[in-house]
């Protein structure tokens, strides 16, 4: 509610404008010296996003779903600014991020921080958590250097890390503390948008807890807004105002958490849900969904989801349905919806 | 239906350091019958994986299985040299690995591996046994299963490939699978295919499975019972629905309250404070007292011997009783009696239920 009133008065802090990634194959020598002798072969692009908009509002958390290839990270690393939009635009606070110069430049690439799945991966192993939490305040001249020292306990205290930790290396701290310290990095910075990369999909249950409530309180405290990238639909109810669902670079259906537990629209979603581990669910037949996530060097033509959809129909096959909107907030891309029940 | 295929009694696995020897599985005791899943569960370290190996006589130094008895059909494999190990894996008793890749041999095609999985055990005419393997990818529900036996491992995907890691493992009919979380790298529309298959071919087939996981949602909606572990000890154990439905260990309840599935959205999930002690660092007594909300004065002095209440069991001095154990289905004595142990006193009235 809150999130929506904002959202009149103030710009979205993140809108994507039908942002297009495409990665093109660099050719390798044997295909190069074919196209010397005059049979250049057919480049292969993969369309990691295709056409997509999402805005988020002040304060929002919204959940990204989706299985391996389906392009949510790499939609999370083009918020984030890592990789530029092939086609589209990324806007910051209502500007177009590539118009950004200077001191807005900066304002944005200190705004939106992210936080990788793989703590271990992108934490510096030679050096001690305290270089690796001061780094940024150094790189960016935000502290003079007798003020980092406090700066660096604030942050382990805000992650819940005691101080003692500062002085010691990646590799003397379970995966959990690892993921904390990664959090604390992106603090460092007084971000206001945070993009989570599976930020708990490499921890044990209990840990994972721990870091989901950690996310909870740093929202409630500072207001973050957070894209909260994640394979998992019950962490994602969880932690979400907002859930969209991402299929071979699309996105297929997006609304209110609640709303899309409770009522989901798309084939695609159903299925997901479907397919979520329950606990409260015994000795279950499993009648899986069919065949794999096809290739995104060749996605099917249409609907992508329709080799897999139940009920999949000719105009499928040839005609990509757009999202429109289901129900108040709630969109969905399903020909379905057009045809009378 | 009945018969018990596997008993593990009081397994120690421990691996050897400058600084000692580190018990990773210290006293593990599980039962499986012929037809059964079991759902190992537990945290990273919790020493599940290092069960299953053990079992399978697939620990290499510094580690050594030092204590208890591996008995299969009987016969205690303990005493088996590698030889009659050879013969037996991979043919009455199968594994299906975390990562198809590590497993599959990169440089030959899948139809030569299962060839050899099934020729090493049997004297099968060639022709016949390609037929066999045909028939295996067929049922595990692999696209042109004849195509399929020429392609190697990289030309799957993910999914696919543990597909094959199963079907081998299906080859020769085993008693026993033991799968270390086969679904764990695989998305959910997947996992969910693989579960299906996994569910399907045991049941005609009768084959057991110990399937070795972090994931409870799994195990609820696959197994028949199952067993929690915690430092290396198994903390409870029993049929899914009790176990699940009315945990009796802390452990037990906190990481099924831990679970988003059973918070509002938007509330603080319930945690477990702490992390799981490093196996170098493990406290005495009961390794989870010092993250346990229920822990008293006995937890420090000695671990809690099982205590045994009907198909399950528990290992814990102040477990979760349910208020009033007046239902008539609950064995109301016999529940709170301890396992007959000389070192457990009996907790009969010893704690009031926590909540």
């Amino acid at each position: 509610m809150n999130a929506e009133a904002n959202a009149q008065a103030t710009p979205p802090v993140i809108e994507l404008r039908d942002v297009h990634k495409r990665f093109e194959q660099r050719p390798d020598l044997a295909q190069r010296l074919l196209a010397l002798a005059g049979r250049p072969a057919a480049r292969r692009t993969v369309h990691a996003v295709n056409g997509v908009s999402l805005s988020l509002a002040r304060g929002e958390v919204v959940g990204l779903v989706g299985e391996s290839g389906c392009g949510k990270s790499t939609l999370g690393r083009v918020v984030a600014g890592l990789y530029r939009p092939t086609e589209g635009e990324l806007r910051y606070q209502g500007r177009p991020v590539a118009d950004l110069q200077g001191a807005d430049r900066l304002a944005y690439t200190l705004g939106v921080q992210m936080i990788f799945q793989d703590p271990q991966a992108s934490l510096n192993p030679r050096q001690r958590l305290r270089q690796i939490l001061s780094e940024p305040l150094k790189v960016h001249k935000l502290a003079a250097p007798a003020e980092v020292p406090a700066r660096v306990e604030r942050a382990l205290a805000e992650v819940g890390l005691d101080a003692q930790y500062r002085e010691r290396y990646p590799h003397q701290i379970s995966g959990g503390q690892r993921q904390r310290i990664g959090i604390a990095r992106a603090l460092m910075v007084g971000p206001r948008f945070l993009v989570c990369d599976e930020p708990v999909a490499a921890l044990d249950v209990s840990i994972q807890a721990q870091v989901i409530n950690l996310f909870m309180d740093l929202r409630a405290q500072h207001g973050f807004t957070y894209l909260f990238i994640s394979h998992d639909l019950g962490v994602v109810r969880h932690i979400s105002d907002r859930v969209a669902i991402m299929y071979l670079g699309r996105i297929v259906e997006q609304a209110a958490a609640a709303d899309l537990y409770a009522r989901p629209n798309h084939p695609y979603t159903q299925a997901l849900l479907a397919e979520m581990p329950d606990v409260s669910r015994r000795g279950r037949a499993f009648t899986p969904i069919r065949g794999e996530i096809p290739s995104p060097l060749a996605p099917p033509a249409g609907c992508t989801f329709h080799p897999r959809c139940p009920h999949a129909m000719p105009r499928c096959r040839e005609q990509a349905p757009e999202l429109k909107q289901v129900a108040a907030g709630h969109w969905s891309a399903c020909h379905l919806n057009d045809t009378p029940a | 239906m009945n018969d018990i295929l596997l008993d593990v009694r009081g397994l120690r696995t421990a691996f050897h350091t400058e600084a000692g020897a580190w018990p990773a599985v210290d006293g593990v005791d599980l039962a499986v019958r012929r037809g059964e899943i079991l759902g190992l569960v537990g945290e990273s370290g919790s020493g599940k994986s290092v069960t299953g190996f053990s079992l399978l006589g697939l620990i290499d130094p510094p580690g050594e299985v030092v204590d208890g008895e591996i008995l299969f059909r009987g016969q205690d494999l303990r005493t088996y040299d590698e030889e009659r190990m050879r013969q037996l894996r991979g043919n009455r008793i199968a594994m299906i690995f975390q990562d198809p890749l590590m497993t599959l041999n990169p440089v030959l095609r899948v139809g030569e591996q299962m060839l050899e999985a099934i020729q090493t055990h049997a004297d099968v005419p060639r022709r016949e046994a390609l037929e066999r393997c045909r028939q295996a990818l067929e049922r595990v529900g692999i696209p042109s299963p004849e195509a399929r036996l020429r392609s190697y491992p990289h030309e799957f995907s993910g999914g696919m490939r543990q597909r094959v890691a199963i079907a081998i493992a299906l080859l020769n009919q085993p008693d026993l699978i033991i799968c270390d979380e086969p679904t764990t790298a695989l998305d959910v529309t997947i996992q969910g295919q693989i579960l299906y298959q996994m569910q399907q071919i045991c049941r005609e087939q009768q084959t057991a499975l110990i399937w070795i996981t972090h994931d409870l949602g799994v195990v609820a909606e696959l197994a028949d019972r199952v067993a929690v572990m915690y430092a290396g000890r198994i903390v409870e154990t029993g049929p899914v629905d009790q176990v699940l439905d009315a945990p009796r260990h802390p452990y037990t309840r906190g990481l099924l309250e831990s679970m988003p599935a059973r918070t509002r959205p938007g509330e603080r999930l319930r945690q477990i404070d702490g992390m799981a002690p490093t196996l170098s660092a493990r406290p005495s007594g009961c390794a989870f007292r010092q993250r346990c909300p229920s822990a008293v004065t006995r937890c420090t002095e000695q671990a809690p011997a099982p205590t045994r209440e009907g198909a399950r069991s528990y290992r814990c001095y102040a477990p979760i009783l349910p208020p009033a154990p007046s239902t008539p289905h609950a064995p109301a004595e016999a529940a709170r009696r301890p396992a007959a142990s000389p070192e457990a006193p009996a907790p009969r009235g010893a704690r009031k239920p926590a909540e």
